[in-house]
C-alpha cells in the first residue's frame, strides 16, 4: 500500500453534507475491472455538464482548486454504497486527505486501505480549514499524520486523532493481508474450535 | 457483570486476535461475492500469488451489472460482459460455487443469502456491498465491506475490525393496516437521520419488530445502512426457525437441534448495556414516501413537500433547497398531487415473494396509469418462478407491468435499466441519491403496495384508498 507521512497542498473545500458516493462516482463507472483511470469520473455528476463539458463552477474545475491534494468535506461525507471505487477515484485525480466533522464508516475504513486518509474533526476547526481552503492557491495545508497536526497557512495549528492501528498501516504503507497472515496459526485454531462448537455452520457447498 | 448484547455475543464467538491496538480479527463464516466488487480483489490475489483460503465458505452470484432481459441474448454491454466473464473465470480458478445467469438461484446476492439457507443466526456475513445488513434479520452479523476487504476475506476468512457500538431501536405496539416494514424503516431513518447510526450496530427489538415475518425484518435490516449503522440485527424467533427449515443450506437432522438449541441463547440480556436507544409506537406510522434525494426525507402520503423557509439549521435549508430543486418540486405541493413516469418494483430492500404479492394484491384488476412504464424485477430466478406459479406474472403483465429476469436492476442502474434524466419514478428500492437509478432520474422511495398504487394512479396514493383485488 502507499504510505502516507505528510502532505502539503492545496485544500478544496466542498461543504455539501451528506455526499454519497453515488456522488462521489456514479454506478455507470463501476463497471471497470481495474483500479485505476477513475479519477476522470471522480463526482461525475457535479463536475460536468449535461453535453459532457466541464461545469466552470463546480470547485476542482477552478483553475486553483485543479491541483488540490486535499478535500475538505461536509458532515456524513461518503454515505451510501461500499464501493471501494470511491476511494480509488478520489487517490486518481491526487486527493490523498480528506477533512469533515463525520463521515459514514465504510468509506472511512476504505479509505485507509489505499492511502488515503479521511480527518474526522470539530465543527470549529473544520469551519477555520474550510475558511483556509477557500483561499485556494495562497492557503497550502500541511497534514502530519506521525504528529497528528493540520498546519494552515496562517501558522494555525489543529490537531487530529487517529486509530493507532491505522496509523502505524499507513506511516509504513503496511498491507492489511500480510499482517493478518502473520497470525495463521490463530486462524488455524479458531476454525478447528469452529467445527466443534458449530458444526452446523457447514460450508456453502456442504 | 453487566450483560451483553446479541451484537456482543456474535462479536466474543468469532474473536480470533484481539492484539492489534483496539483493533481485532474476526472470523468470517459466510462471504457473498458479486461481478462489481471483485475483480480487482482477484487482481490483488493473483498478484501476490495467493489463494482462497476458504472457497467452500464463498459464494458467488451475478446481480449488479447483468441484463434483467432475455437470458440467452447475449450481454450488449461489454464492460458488463467482461465483468460477468471475469466473475465467472475467478470462480472457476479459485473453486467457489457461482450462480450465473442461467441458473434459477441465481438472483440479488442479498436474496440469495437466506432463500438458500445459507444466511443463518449467530453468523458472521460479508460481502463487498453495503446492504449486507440485510441478513442481520437471522441474527446475524452482516455488513458491507470494500474491494480491499473482499481481498482480506478471501486471503485470510478474516476481517481487521474495531467493535462498534451498540444501538437499540425499539418499536412498540402494531402497525396500522395498510402499514408496512418499508414504512417502519423510512420512518425511522426519517427520525434518526442518515447519519443516526454511524458507529453503531442496532438491534431492532420490540412488538412491532417481533410481529414482522421474515421478509419484513429483512427489508427493515436491509435499510439499515440508510440510517448509516453498518448493520442491524433482530434476535432469532420461531420465525426465523420456520423459515430456514428445510432450506438447501440449513442444517438437518440432529445438526438442526443442535444449531436451534444454539441460536436459542442468541438474544440481548436483560442487563445489556446499549449506547444509544430509540423507541417509537408503530401506530404513529403512516404510509411514507420519500420526497428528497436522502432516505431521510420522507413524508407521509397524506402530507406535503416541505418548505425549506421553515428549516431553522442553515445547512439543512440549503441541503433541502438543493434537494427539491433536483427533484423539480415546490414546497408545499401535497404528495398526492405529483406525477409519476416510471414505476420500479425490485431490490434487495422491497423484492421477495411477500412484497410481489402486495403489488399484485393493488395492481389485480386494474391497468398502469397511460403516462408510466412500470417494471417487475423478482429478487431471484426462485422467486420469479414462484410468482409465476401463482399467476402474479399475468396479474403485473395484464396491467401494462413488465415482468423481467432477477438482479438489481434499476435500484442503481448499471445495467440498461435507468431513468432518463427528469424521469420521475415510484421505487421500491433503497437509495434516492441523485442520479442513483440513472442521471438526472429522480426516485421516490416507498412500498411495494405504495409504488403499484402509484402506477395505476399515475401520481402519489394513499395506499389505504385503495380498494384491494
Ligand atoms: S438491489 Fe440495489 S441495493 Fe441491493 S444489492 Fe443490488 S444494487 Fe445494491
Amino acid at each position: 500500500m502507499k504510505k502516507f507521512t505528510t502532505l502539503t497542498g492545496i485544500a478544496a473545500p466542498l461543504p455539501m453534507v451528506n455526499v454519497d458516493t453515488d456522488k462521489i462516482i456514479p454506478a455507470q463507472f463501476l463497471k471497470s475491472i481495474g483500479r485505476e483511470g477513475l479519477g476522470e469520473a471522480l463526482f461525475f455528476d457535479m463536475r460536468y455538464l449535461p453535453d459532457g463539458s466541464e461545469n466552470p463552477d463546480f470547485v476542482l474545475n477552478k483553475p486553483a482548486y485543479r491541483q488540490a491534494k486535499i478535500l475538505i468535506a461536509g458532515d456524513n461525507f461518503g454515505c451510501g454504497s461500499s464501493r471501494e471505487h470511491a476511494p480509488w477515484a478520489l487517490a486518481d485525480f491526487g486527493i490523498s486527505c480528506v477533512i469533515a466533522p463525520d463521515f459514514a464508516d465504510i468509506f472511512y475504513n476504505n479509505c485507509f486501505k489505499n492511502g488515503i486518509l479521511p480527518i474526522k474533526i470539530d465543527k470549529e476547526t473544520w469551519e477555520k480549514l474550510l475558511d483556509d481552503a477557500v483561499r485556494g492557491a495562497n492557503a497550502m495545508i500541511t497534514v502530519d499524520l506521525e504528529a497528528q497536526e493540520i498546519r494552515g497557512p496562517d501558522g494555525g495549528v489543529a490537531t487530529f486523532d487517529v486509530d493507532p492501528f491505522r496509523k502505524e498501516c499507513l506511516l509504513n504503507g503496511w498491507d492489511d493481508i500480510d499482517l493478518t497472515l502473520q497470525k495463521s496459526a490463530a486462524i488455524d485454531a479458531f476454525e478447528k474450535k469452529r467445527v466443534t462448537a458449530w458444526p452446523w455452520a457447514a460450508p456453502v457447498d456442504g | 457483570m453487566a450483560g451483553q448484547t446479541l451484537y456482543d455475543k456474535i462479536w466474543d464467538a468469532h474473536l480470533v486476535d484481539a492484539s492489534a491496538g483496539g483493533m481485532a480479527l474476526i472470523y468470517i463464516d459466510v462471504h457473498l461475492t458479486h461481478e462489481v466488487t471483485t475483480p480487482q480483489a482477484f487482481e490483488g490475489l493473483r498478484q501476490a500469488g495467493r489463494s482462497v483460503r476458504r472457497p467452500d465458505l464463498t459464494l458467488a452470484v451475478a446481480d449488479h451489472a447483468i441484463p434483467t432481459t432475455d437470458r440467452n441474448a447475449p450481454v450488449e454491454d461489454a464492460q458488463a460482459a467482461l465483468q460477468l466473464e471475469t466473475l465467472a473465470a475467478n470462480t472457476a480458478e479459485f473453486g467457489i460455487e457461482y450462480y450465473d445467469g442461467h441458473d434459477i438461484r441465481q438472483g440479488i446476492v442479498h436474496v440469495v443469502g437466506p432463500e438458500q439457507g445459507l444466511t443463518q443466526p449467530g453468523m458472521t456475513i460479508v460481502c463487498g456491498d453495503s446492504h449486507t445488513s440485510t441478513h442481520g434479520a437471522f441474527g446475524a452479523l452482516a455488513h458491507g465491506i470494500g474491494t480491499s476487504e473482499v481481498e482480506h476475506v478471501l486471503a485470510t476468512q478474516t476481517l481487521i475490525a474495531r467493535k462498534a457500538k451498540n444501538m437499540r431501536v425499539t418499536v412498540n405496539g402494531a402497525l396500522a393496516p395498510g402499514i408496512t416494514p418499508k414504512d417502519m424503516a423510512l420512518a425511522i431513518i426519517g427520525k434518526i437521520g442518515t447519519a443516526g447510526g454511524t458507529g453503531h450496530v442496532i438491534e431492532y427489538s420490540g412488538a412491532a419488530v417481533r410481529a414482522l415475518s421474515m421478509e419484513g425484518r429483512m427489508t427493515l435490516c436491509n435499510m439499515t445502512i440508510e440510517a448509516g449503522a453498518r448493520a442491524g440485527l433482530i434476535a432469532p424467533d420461531e420465525i426465523t426457525f420456520a423459515y430456514l427449515k428445510g432450506r438447501p443450506r440449513a442444517p438437518k437432522g440432529a445438526a438442526w437441534e443442535a444449531a436451534r438449541a444454539y441460536w436459542r441463547g442468541l438474544a440481548s440480556d436483560d442487563a445489556a448495556v446499549f449506547d444509544r436507544q430509540i423507541v417509537m409506537d408503530a401506530a404513529d406510522i403512516p404510509p411514507l414516501v420519500t420526497w428528497g434525494t436522502s432516505p431521510e426525507d420522507v413524508a407521509p402520503i397524506t402530507g406535503a413537500v416541505p418548505d425549506p423557509a421553515q428549516e431553522r439549521d442553515p445547512d439543512k435549508a440549503r441541503a433541502m433547497r438543493r434537494s427539491l430543486d433536483y427533484m423539480d418540486l415546490q414546497p408545499g405541493a401535497k404528495m398526492t398531487d405529483i406525477k409519476i413516469d416510471r414505476v420500479f418494483i425490485g431490490s434487495c430492500t422491497n423484492s421477495r415473494i411477500e412484497d410481489l404479492r402486495a403489488a399484485a394484491a393493488i395492481v389485480k384488476g386494474h391497468k398502469v396509469a397511460s403516462h408510466v412504464g412500470a417494471m417487475v424485477v423478482p429478487g431471484s430466478g426462485l422467486i420469479k418462478a414462484q410468482a409465476e406459479e401463482e399467476g402474479l406474472d399475468k396479474i403485473f403483465l395484464d396491467a401494462g407491468f413488465e415482468w423481467r429476469e432477477a438482479g438489481c436492476s434499476m435500484c442503481l442502474g448499471m445495467n440498461p435499466d435507468r431513468l432518463a434524466p427528469g424521469e420521475r419514478c415510484a421505487s421500491t428500492s433503497n437509495r434516492n441519491f441523485e442520479g442513483r437509478q440513472g442521471k438526472g432520474g429522480r426516485t421516490h422511495l416507498m412500498s411495494p403496495a405504495m409504488a403499484a398504487a402509484a402506477a395505476i394512479k399515475g401520481a402519489f396514493a394513499d395506499v389505504r384508498e385503495c380498494k384491494l383485488g
